[in-house]
């Protein structure tokens, strides 16, 4: 397979740094060599390329924006987009282990732990030894986390853990889970606090969920805590009410933002050499006028993407962003990321259902993506909210 | 050990090249420009000789336009532990002119081994590192695609037609490296941070033009369109017409 040469219509290259144009080519390269030649089976087979977390430890893929102090790689934000970026441009399961990993168990633990804590978990995750997991959506309690009914209560020794997590991605797989309970009344949402759970605690199981169309090399599990007892030291001290698993989301949210760029590349690129080299009518239909639309559209939304992304990285980097950019940017490179799977899809014909093509798997991933970490329309709810002023969540 | 390894910025071999207004450069608006690949593997050589010795020392050396630094710290990126760029607008053409400049910043170094790739993927030369050695006085085997080092003598394969020829030599030496001889790494995302705070000397550099100019550069000719003289059995007459009047080829 050919390296992969990115798009890059507006020389957004030239906006990058050195260092940060160094990390994008080290994961493109390591993507092309590593995850291009396997996914495609392990989507079929509805598995999570394990075998690769070591080498993606080994570059220092996660956690790449937080402290070198703590084992990280101590990138800025850019960096680390262009990472999840990257990721994605190969598939969006083996972005969402890298964004768990890194924005919803390591992140947490670096904003909410002690520094025991960090010291004892970052390294660890760091170089993959300890996978982590992040339990915050409940059956019932998706959209509406504030809902919540997993409960922990504080006893002599230490907590105990009661309740059910769902759509959990790397459930099974993980050695240690970040559980989002509330310590108070069941309206509480100023009590919700993060666990550290270690998953072999008695009490903690975890199920994979099956029959997945989407994020097939993904692992996605649904945990169940019964009377799990874990230590006092447990609790992330500095997590308090719902806003703090809101801020995990938000880092997540952000390399989401950028992942989906990664993906509507990998689908142009398919469809321009598609285009190029598939003749029909006795010439290629990349000649053809209705292609051509299909491809300027494309090639239009992704550079739109490119520059909103790097800007939102910017001001990430100065400390300026807010949720409400990080929704925005989201809510679309997400949906236009879907968009141009689609179209790519359509453009290749019959070829385009083919797990040989990308295409249709970019497209079926990102239909999780489109749904989770704030549905497109949770996101369209909290921009309105911010434009009006008025709440219309509820 | 302290290993020198030479290396150079060369066009990425994905990128299309197109050819400047003067009609015998490159244009270089939009290239994209690497580390050249036969030099990863001497660079991957390097930074095995000196972890499996638990000490020395490598030193990556370019000659090249400012932009090279950027060549440089790939490798320091990879591990090298210091850069040295001898800087210079214009690489002349002449092969012998850049090892002259490479052997003078060489010459009293105190390496062991002098490391190159085989060739440049622009200009497929395969003649500088041959000639700083030269230019060295030392012992020089090219395209190594295994080596052995043990005390001061070393021992390399080489791939010859049909088999291959193991050499053994003394150091210090120069060394040419071939695809085989290792996996390089990839430069983790650390190494790259890291590759930041690595002294990287920048030293101004006029090499000679040499004897040799460059006077044109033309791209290969496009290919004909080929065409479908038909289908099936039937169309064999007419191939074979073809083939002999038109292609002249039976």
């Amino acid at each position: 397979m050919a390296k992969f040469q990115g798009v890059d219509f507006y020389n957004v290259d030239g906006l990058l740094s050195e260092e940060e144009r160094a990390v994008r080519d080290t994961v493109r390269a390591w993507v092309d060599d590593n995850l291009m030649p396997v996914i495609a089976e392990h989507y079929l087979e509805g598995r999570f390329p394990k075998h690769l977390v070591p080498q993606m430890a080994e570059l220092g893929l996660f956690g790449a924006n937080l402290p070198e102090e703590y084992g990280c790689a101590g990138l800025n934000h850019v960096a680390y987009g262009l990472i999840m970026q990257e990721l994605e441009r190969g598939d969006s399961g083996v972005r969402s282990f890298a964004s768990v990993q890194g924005a919803l168990v390591m992140y947490p633990i670096f904003a909410f732990g002690s520094e025991e804590q960090k010291r004892h978990w970052l390294p660890k995750m760091a170089t993959g030894e300890v996978i982590g997991c992040f339990g915050l959506t409940e059956p019932d309690y998706g959209s509406n986390p504030a809902g919540m009914i997993t409960v922990a209560r504080e006893t002599k020794s230490g907590w105990i853990l009661n309740g059910a997590k769902m759509w959990i991605t790397n459930g099974s797989t993980a050695h240690a889970a970040i559980i989002w309970a509330k310590t108070g009344k069941p309206d509480d949402v100023e009590s919700i606090r993060g666990f550290i759970v270690p998953t072999d605690t008695q009490g903690f199981s975890a199920k994979d969920q099956k029959g997945k169309l989407s994020l097939r090399a993904s692992d996605t599990s649904e945990l169940v805590l019964q009377d799990v007892c874990v230590a006092k030291d447990a609790v992330l001290p500095k997590s308090a009410g719902l806003k703090s698993p809101l801020m995990c989301l938000t880092q997540a949210r952000y390399g989401i933002a950028w992942g989906a760029v990664g993906s509507a590349m990998a689908c142009y690129d398919e469809a321009v050499s598609y285009a190029k080299a598939r003749v029909m009518f006795g010439k290629p239909i990349g000649g053809f006028q209705l292609q051509q639309a299909r491809l300027a559209e494309m090639l239009t939304e992704i550079t739109k993407a490119q520059l909103l992304c790097l800007q939102l990285g910017r001001l990430k980097d100065q400390g300026k962003v807010t949720p409400q950019q990080v929704s925005l940017a989201k809510r679309n490179n997400v949906s236009m990321a879907t968009d141009i799977a689609r179209e790519t899809r359509r453009l290749l014909g019959a070829n385009g259902i083919l797990a040989e093509y990308q295409a249709m798997r970019h497209l079926a991933n990102l239909e999780s993506v489109y749904t989770y970490e704030g549905t497109h329309d949770i996101h369209t709810l909290i921009l309105g909210q911010e434009i009006t002023g008025l709440n219309a969540f509820n | 050990m302290k290993i020198a390894v030479c290396v150079k910025r060369v066009p990425d071999s994905e990128t299309r090249v197109k050819i400047a207004s003067d009609g015998k450069s490159l244009d270089e608006a939009g290239v994209k420009f690497i580390l050249n690949p036969y030099d990863e593997f001497a660079v991957e050589e390097a930074l095995r000789r000196r972890e499996q010795a638990g000490t020395g020392e490598v030193v990556v050396v370019s000659l090249g336009p400012a932009a090279a630094q950027e060549t440089i710290r790939t490798a320091l990126a990879m591990g090298a532990d210091r850069g040295v760029l001898l800087q210079t607008d214009r690489i002349p053409a002449d092969g012998l002119e850049v090892a002259k400049a490479l052997a003078a910043e060489l010459t009293n170094g105190g390496y062991d081994l002098v490391l190159f790739g085989r060739m440049a993927i622009d200009d497929y030369n395969h003649q500088v590192g041959p000639m700083v050695a030269e230019l060295l006085d030392l012992p020089c085997v090219t395209a190594v695609a295994h080596l052995d080092i043990a005390g001061q003598r070393g021992s390399a394969e080489r791939e010859i037609e049909g088999g291959v020829e193991i050499v053994e030599f003394p150091l210090p030496a120069v060394l040419t490296t071939d695809k085989g001889l290792n996996e390089p790494r990839y430069p983790a995302l650390k190494g790259i941070m890291a590759a930041k705070k690595k002294p990287l000397e920048v030293k101004p550099t006029t090499p000679a033009a040499g004897g040799l100019e460059v006077v044109a550069m033309t791209p290969p000719p496009q290919r004909k369109e080929g065409k479908v003289v038909g289908e099936g059995p039937a169309a064999v007459p007419e191939l074979l017409r073809l083939l002999r009047e038109e292609a002249k080829v039976l």
